[in-house]
């Protein structure tokens, strides 16, 4: 992110997408906005009230999915059956038009996510993408290298595992259930839940656990 | 299943073949897969049909859409992994035909 002395304005959220607020996009973005609330379309508090819904949710959302999954299996298998009601009974609004499905891997399969025509994610769940996963390089390589493309996140998939791509472009989006670290028996939800990165949802990335972490923790 | 089908031409373990045409618009289905067989894995139910959604109009009658499975090997030539790996595409019903199990 550049920064050319202009005041941020406490904003907290690290600002992803590609560009500045006194980028010509975000000018532009504001002129779209001002002629939408001109002719009634829709309203600067609506567009506020998106923005706050979008600013509310992380992969944190999905992290605590997948650490109550490995905790219990009956959760798992509902995750796994129907992600909405698994989301709304951790509380998580995941309601609306937008349908999701989440993708075990296992011992013989490993599951990376990509959107070629767009940059389809599961937002209401997850929040905002990465913007790497809105780069037309990941969105185009991932379909065609996807070992490759893990690699250079530095994952690699042993021959014996099968990849299995999914390209999002319709109305259901997906999400990653990673397999659970051994050695993480005694571990709380809440310290699985640690384990599992934003990567590791998207499947670019699995979770990792090292003893010695927790011990100088 | 995630929506309600009302009839389904498909189900799961068809062979099934994207009809490879041209069509302008807001068309969902990737290009590599236009012309290439695979096999559908699960029917997820009736959705707004995106090409009549993206220009102002209703998306009616809706679509079923599948997930249809190819082979990595099918879809690229030269592809660098196992012949296991696979790619798997949401796909609208009217962009789907019959295919024989042979390929």
């Amino acid at each position: 992110m550049s920064e050319n002395g202009h005041d941020e304005h406490g904003h907290e959220h690290p600002h992803e997408e590609s560009g500045h607020e006194g980028s010509p996009w975000a000018a532009r973005i504001r002129a779209v906005e001002e002629l939408l609330a001109e002719r009634g379309i829709l309203t600067h508090e609506e567009v506020e009230a998106q923005i706050g819904y979008m600013e509310a949710r992380s992969y944190e959302n999905g992290a605590r999915l997948v650490a109550h999954a490995w905790t219990d299996p009956g959760f798992k298998e509902l995750l796994l059956r129907d992600t909405k009601a698994a989301c709304s009974q951790l509380g998580i609004d995941a309601s609306g038009t937008v349908e999701f499905v989440t993708v075990e891997n296992t011992p013989t399969t490993h599951n990376l996510i990509v959107c070629t025509l767009c940059s389809c994610y599961p937002r209401a769940i997850l929040g905002r993408p990465p913007d790497w996963y809105k780069s037309p390089a990941y969105r185009s390589r991932a379909v065609v290298e996807p070992r490759a493309v893990m690699k250079e996140f530095g994952l690699e998939i042993p021959e014996d595992v099968s990849v299995s791509v999914h390209d999002s472009s319709a109305d259901v989006r997906y999400l990653v259930l990673p397999m659970r670290p051994p050695g993480t028996e005694g571990m709380t939800e809440e310290e699985l839940a640690g384990l599992v990165s934003r990567n590791c949802l998207v499947g670019t990335a699995v979770p990792q656990y090292k003893a010695r972490e927790r011990a100088s923790s | 299943m995630i929506r309600p089908v009302r009839a389904a031409r498909f189900r799961p373990g068809d062979a099934v073949r994207v009809p490879n045409v041209e069509k302008k618009g807001h068309v969902r289905t990737p290009a590599y897969v236009k012309g290439k067989h695979g096999y559908v894995t699960a029917v997820l139910g009736e959705f707004p049909d995106p090409e009549s959604l993206a220009y102002g109009g209703a998306g009616l009658p809706e679509k079923p859409l599948y997930r249809v499975r190819f082979r990595q090997a099918d879809l690229w030539q030269g592809y660098g992994g196992p012949p296991d790996d696979t790619l798997h595409v949401d796909i609208y019903e009217h962009w789907l035909e019959p295919a024989s199990e042979e390929g």
